[in-house]
């Protein structure tokens, strides 16, 4: 009755070249719709921010934008745009990425458009104060004028976690932002957007040999720099209990999540695939356990989830990371009682396990999210270019779903027993306004 | 480093278009009266499927308790049949890959899933069995209604939902559309037995569009879906939003919202439907104004003025009404400015003509971004089933593009003069009226009014 068994591995086929400036190089070939994705993988993340300089990452994503040696401000945008092309990028905790997704004809000129800003962005002061405004909007928008806007992403880590660099806030303090100058983005550049410091992945509808020369054309003449060693961002494993509290002015229920190391993403893969397995088990639909229980058992619970990894992709992040379960409760329901349920349940799969059926119902569900995202072109080739980033194996996306399928039920009864109440990090989010 | 100047000779030119997949739809009405639309799609191995159902409220001073009640039925109708109860079908989808949402917006119900193709007459069984034998049982339909009143609480206490809940209020008055989320008190007086009936009254096949998408054939696909729904039957057809109203602009409304950083500016008014001549030009003429990044009103008030991360306008449909829609999220000290911006780029779409590059830039960007959003298997079900709700078929979309490609400067501009001039279009902004009225005033007549959010739920 299951997929278990079904095939489920992505046989793109994976070219990879590296060109002598050190840029790698992955081409992801897939001629059934007439459309290409070019990804750029920096290896900087809001994890190599210096002290002082919270939110500079991201800061400097948005410069990126700005134009380039050839490309004046605006330009960057019209040339996609104009081609019939959609672009963006994002920062996350250990890179940074910058994509397009264009009719096929138009792969060069996306091409040209990543190399002109790998080899010389538009670092201005009149560019820079511009998107420190324009970021700020963004902190305004999706943090300072809503409810819930820092809850838990950016408040979870400061309790579950020891080192600078897994505490602090990577969108920034107004502070830091402010204070951010030409130099630093110019020391930041020449320091981590090195050509050996990227990976250039490129998917879709495209001649292998030919986008190779033009890659060689358009990035072999980028100079090559020292590429800065990769920073080590894991940490000792707690051994206590963490609790904090917010307030939420603008909130009008309050909220409680719980978040716990997990095994190594990278180092451990193996181990860290049954946790993947087991956030799913726990949150993802009506079948899930802390559904039932939170949400129509015990109605503790008007919404629950739970997820690996601070954005909730597991598999674009280094060591360290959490699982965290995030409860929005009514305000009659005591937070002792939410807290008490999710251990319950996290301690009923540590104790007596999971039956292969459930476990099959599960994979099949996950499998088939993963499929889904590399149904698009563009979610394909981002996927491929994380996994050469993060896990060196870009090939690894397309394996993912099998991996996923072939995880036992003891590993996702071990990684439940890794789920310890009193390992936790507990943040209980206090709705103090009430609606407004 | 001196400012760079585009020189287009290094630009590299485009090459020839590869030809866009053209899907082959096979459509068949079944005896119950349900459309089903099959189209195979090569690419990974799974199916979408879209039920819609017209949903909309019967009558205007039925609205309020319909839309509450909708909101409870959507989640309600999972709850259990007289086979299952709620685990029990969530469990038989999740084996197959599959999740049923179902969401009701003023026009249907849409129940979703993406599945393992091999999963699909299984899932059409579940399906089926949601359909003819929800059994409501009271004591969860109880627990679902003040989840929804919670969830409301919540959602009313997002900025975004205000400003969109306030515009909405002010552009259809009486008419259902109005009311964009179910007032808390009609919600908790949501019984099951009302459920039971609005169920079998409403939840019908004839009129209602099934849609799958993916990895199947096209004939079997069909024939599963006529053995598995033949049970799916019932008296009467969907009912349709009534014709919505266009109401005059009216004063600027501030929505009082102490203590924001940030205001919410919204515009709407009235577009073309989809089937109306004048909507190619009227979405160019959107795009060009503040559809895309390349657009004058990102130029101007995030990339020249750092007002607004994310400016941006738009054309959306309902059954019964299309809408041309501007919204900026601002800083509370820059309220007036960016209205004043934003209000001047509406005026000079309606008063001056776009150039031919602005107009070829749209295009190609429509164009490249339809092709892109029905490139994979979920945006074509999801387009198709969209739609299907105005009673459209796929031949729509290649009718669409040719009509595209043939608008010109000046119909962008007639169609700027009559959709986008700011006169047209109805305001609200959300933020703190201390703050921000007297700077807006200094441009028009202003009326401020407190929170809808602050009545507490």
């Amino acid at each position: 009755m299951t997929a278990v068994g079904a095939d489920l591995t992505l046989r793109h086929p994976v070219e990879r070249l590296s060109l002598d400036n050190g840029l790698r190089v992955v081409l992801a070939p897939d001629r059934s719709v007439p459309v290409v994705a070019v990804t750029v993988f920096y290896d900087v993340g809001m994890r190599n921010e210096p002290e002082g300089r919270t939110g500079f990452a991201h800061l400097f994503e948005h410069v990126m934008f700005q134009g380039s040696a050839h490309v004046p401000k605006m330009e960057h945008a019209r040339l996609v745009q104009a081609a019939g092309g959609t672009f963006n990028g994002s920062t996350h905790q250990d890179y940074t990425n910058y994509y397009e997704a264009l009719p096929a004809e138009a792969l060069e000129r996306a091409l040209f458009l990543e190399a002109d800003r790998m080899a010389a962005p538009a670092i201005t002061e009149e560019n820079l104060r511009n998107q420190i405004d324009v970021v700020k909007e963004e902190i305004r928008v999706n943090v300072l004028n809503r409810p819930y806007g820092a809850f838990p992403w950016l408040q979870l880590p400061q309790i579950a976690f020891e080192s600078f660099a897994n505490t602090h806030d990577g969108y920034g303090s107004f502070v830091d932002l402010e204070s951010s100058t030409v130099a630093d983005a110019t020391d930041f550049f020449s320091r981590y957007y090195a050509p050996g410091n990227a990976v250039l992945c490129i998917g879709g509808d495209l001649d292998v040999a030919q986008t190779e020369r033009l890659v060689r054309r358009w990035f072999g003449p980028v100079e090559a720099r020292d590429v800065p060693p990769t920073p080590h961002t894991g940490e000792p494993s707690p051994t206590t209990v963490r609790r904090d509290v917010v307030e939420d002015r603008l909130a009008p229920a309050p909220a409680v999540a719980l978040g716990w190391r997990v095994p190594d993403p990278v180092g451990d893969l193996d181990t860290y695939l049954g946790t993947v397995l087991l956030a799913e088990l726990l949150s993802e639909g009506d079948a899930s356990r802390l559904e039932r229980r939170l949400v129509h058992d015990d109605r503790l619970a008007v919404a629950q989830s739970s997820y690996v990894g601070l954005f909730g992709d597991p598999f674009d992040v280094r060591d360290a990371t959490l699982l965290t379960t995030q409860v929005h409760h009514p305000a009659a329901v005591p937070v002792d009682d939410v807290l008490a349920a999710v251990h319950d349940e996290i301690g009923r799969v540590a104790g007596e396990g999971v039956t292969a059926e459930e476990l099959a119902r599960v994979q099949a569900r996950a499998g088939a999210q993963l499929l889904r995202q590399a149904d698009s072109v563009l979610g394909r080739t981002l996927a491929f270019g994380a996994a050469e980033l993060v896990h060196g194996r870009a090939e690894l996306a397309g394996e993912l779903a099998a991996r996923l399928a072939a995880v036992t039920p003891d590993q996702v009864q071990a990684a439940a027993r890794g789920l310890d109440p009193g390992t936790a990090a507990v943040l209980e989010l206090r709705a103090t306004g009430g609606a407004r | 480093m001196s400012a760079p100047v585009l020189d287009l000779d290094l630009i590299p030119p485009l090459g020839e278009p590869r030809p866009q997949p053209v899907p082959e739809v096979a459509t068949t009405t079944l005896p119950s009266g349900l459309d089903v639309v099959v189209v195979p799609r090569p690419g990974v191995p799974l199916v979408e499927l879209r039920l819609r159902v017209p949903f909309a409220a019967g009558t205007p001073r039925g609205a309020a308790q319909h839309t509450a009640r909708a909101s409870v039925l959507s989640g309600a109708v999972l709850l259990g049949t007289a086979q299952h109860d709620a685990t029990g079908i969530a469990q038989a989808l999740q084996g197959h890959g599959a999740e049923l949402t179902v969401a009701a917006d003023p026009d249907r119900l849409l129940f979703s899933t993406t599945l393992l193709a091999e999963g699909l007459a299984p899932v059409l069984g579940v399906l089926a069995e949601v359909l003819t034998a929800a059994a409501y049982p009271a004591d969860r339909v109880e627990a679902e209604r003040d989840r929804v009143a919670e969830r409301i609480a919540i959602a009313r206490s997002q900025p975004g939902v205000i400003a969109r809940s306030a515009l909405a209020a002010r552009r259809y008055g009486a008419h259902p559309y109005a009311a964009q989320l179910p007032a808390p008190e009609l919600v908790g007086k949501v019984g099951a037995a009302a459920l039971r009936r609005l169920h079998r009254e409403r939840v019908l096949p004839a009129g209602s569009t099934l849609v799958l998408v993916g990895d199947l054939d096209a004939a079997a696909a069909t024939d599963a879906v006529a053995a598995a729904l033949g049970e799916w039957t019932g008296e009467g057809t969907a009912v349709g939003a009534p014709p919505a109203p266009t109401l005059a602009p009216g004063h600027l409304e501030v929505v009082d919202r102490p203590g924001a950083v940030q205001s919410n500016i919204r515009l709407g008014g009235p577009a073309p439907g989809r089937t109306d001549p004048d909507l190619p030009a009227v979405r160019l003429a959107g795009m060009v104004f503040g559809g895309y990044f390349s657009s004058r009103l990102v130029e101007n008030i995030r990339e020249r003025r750092g007002y607004s991360y994310s400016p941006r306008s738009a054309v959306d449909h309902l059954a019964a009404a299309s809408s041309f829609l501007v919204e900026a999220d601002v800083a509370t000290e820059v309220t007036g400015p960016a209205f004043l911006e934003t209000w001047a780029e509406l005026g000079r779409m309606a008063l001056a003509p776009v150039t031919e590059a602005e107009l070829d830039a749209a295009r190609r960007y429509v164009l490249g971004s339809m092709a892109l959003s029905t490139a994979t298997h979920a945006g074509l079900a999801s387009t198709l089933s969209a739609l299907a709700g105005s009673g459209l078929s796929a031949e729509w979309l290649a009718e669409h593009q040719r009509a595209l490609a043939e608008v010109t400067v000046d119909q962008v501009q007639e169609a700027a003069r009559r959709y986008l001039a700011p006169a047209a279009l109805t305001g609200v902004v959300v933020g703190d009226a201390e703050r921000v009225t007297d700077a807006l005033r200094a441009l028009g007549p202003v009326d401020v009014t407190a929170s809808a959010a602050a009545d507490p739920a």
